[in-house]
């Protein structure tokens, strides 16, 4: 079993490798179509612009292979910029377009009632969905590392797994079926960011 | 709700820590990954690296440290020092810090601002600005405080902020080293004036400075370096008095 974490240009992935290592997990950090396709699991990290991101990943001709894995059921997990890629549009976008694994936006924070933007720091999460095996083990008050200006809003609200509060409550995990998105860093997040990448390996 | 943030701050010289930082119990108190560890395990919600060598030839140490520190620590970190362009904010980021700090160029060049934080995203952009009291105002200071800028400290942070940088580090140079508590007037004033968290830093001597820059003066984060490394206070204690205080921290 091996874990593809795809490397395309936009930063920080020996944090998430190595925490993936921890758990056992082989990892091969790859922008090969091929290599992806024979790894059992998918990562895809992210920091940057949604377009600079999207275009790097069409260019290279990931995001064919990403939508034709996760068609296949495999486990899939999108990390800040890697879940909000997984949507089908960005307020941060001015000519891409994302996925569309999710149907939905990601939009920006609006200033309101004195909150900072970015948000920027540890912010409790509030979990919706009990089930969700990204989750085993991690209760509602459980604080995770956030660095965002914009997050997703699915259309369908029942693939929101965690949410969190800042001004307005957000949602933070989205998963359905054998794909999973946070929008926090759990490679920054110690003990229970560490914990969900362990569920995460340990997927079947 | 968002928590306070507390931060320790590490001087790295040739990819070692400087300043004597006096941990018991550490194999290599001038390794940066362990120094981070200890700090990890007291609960720190995020550390700096200042490299204070910034030369040419360091830029590649200080790559690989980072790349060691992202493998070892699961929690953020910012890397800031001798930053020119955008190449450098590229390998630091990609290396697996979470955010650059840019200082100096950030002043001589602030189209860096705009173009890295379209490049990466303003979440991993940081601007800091070291300020020194001149009369009613603040004014900037480059170089590692050496060389004064003319500009006004208020302005620059507006500035920074307009032009995509996610957070300010701000320094209070009259308060830096004195262990009189924070700039809590700079603080607030800055803190009003942008839209992006503010990390105040400089003159952290006792608990209280802590609670004080959070509720009185709204900063976002408090950085601290000589108080945590020669253990007057653990990050542990300065949150458990913030959190008896009703001040959100993470436990």
């Amino acid at each position: 079993m091996k874990i593809a974490i795809i490397d395309y240009g936009m930063g920080n992935i020996h944090s998430v490798a190595k925490a993936l290592e921890l758990f056992g997990a082989a990892i091969s950090v790859t922008n090969k179509k091929s290599e992806i396709a024979a790894c059992s699991k998918i990562v895809l990290p992210g920091v940057g612009a949604f377009d600079d991101a999207m275009a790097e990943l069409e260019k290279q001709g990931l995001d064919l292979v990403i939508k034709e894995q996760i068609k296949n059921k495999k486990p899939f997990l999108g990390i800040c910029l890697g879940l909000q890629l997984l949507l089908e549009t960005s307020q941060e976008a001015k000519d891409k377009k994302g996925l569309g694994i999710f149907k939905g936006a990601v939009v920006k924070f609006r200033a309101q009632s004195g909150q900072k933007i970015p948000h920027m720091g540890w912010n409790n999460l509030k979990v919706i969905a009990g089930d969700c095996p990204l989750l085993k083990g991690v209760v509602s008050g459980s604080q995770v590392y956030f660095c965002h200006s914009y997050y997703p809003e699915p259309l369908d609200k029942s693939v929101i797994a965690a949410t969190t509060d800042y001004g307005l409550e957000f949602p933070c995990v989205l998963w359905k079926e054998n794909v999973y998105g946070v929008q926090f860093h759990p490679e920054k997040s110690q003990a229970v960011g560490l914990k969900m990448l362990e569920n995460f390996v340990n997927l079947c | 709700m968002l928590s306070k943030r507390i931060i320790p701050c590490l001087d790295i010289k040739d990819g070692r820590v400087v300043k004597g930082v006096k941990f018991l119990g550490l194999r290599d108190a001038g390794d940066p990954v362990e120094v981070a560890r200890a700090y990890d395990a007291q609960g720190a919600d995020e550390l700096v690296f200042l490299d204070i060598t910034a030369s040419f030839e360091n830029r590649k140490t200080l790559v690989s440290l980072v790349e060691r520190i992202a493998r070892n620590i699961f929690m953020p970190f910012t890397v800031g020092g001798g930053i020119g362009d955008i190449g450098d904010i590229r390998n630091i980021l990609n290396a697996g810090a979470e955010k650059v700090s840019l200082n100096t160029q950030a002043v001589k060049l602030p189209e860096l601002i705009s173009a890295s934080a379209k490049r990466f995203g303003s979440q991993c952009i940081v601007v800091a600005i070291d300020a020194k009291r001149k009369g009613d105002s603040w004014e900037v200071f480059i170089n590692g405080g050496r060389t004064p800028t003319g500009i006004d400290a208020l302005a620059w942070a507006e500035k920074a902020a307009r032009l995509g940088a996610g957070e300010i580090l701000l320094t209070s140079m009259d308060h830096d080293g004195t262990k009189d508590g924070y700039d809590l007037e700079l603080t607030k004033r800055v803190a009003q004036k942008v839209n992006i968290p503010v990390i105040a830093s400089g003159g952290a001597g006792k608990l209280d400075d802590f609670y004080n820059v959070f509720a009185q003066a709204g900063a976002d984060a408090a950085l601290a370096a000589s108080l945590f490394h020669y253990q007057e206070y653990s990050v542990k204690q300065v949150k458990e008095y913030l959190k008896e205080r009703g001040v959100a921290v993470r436990s």
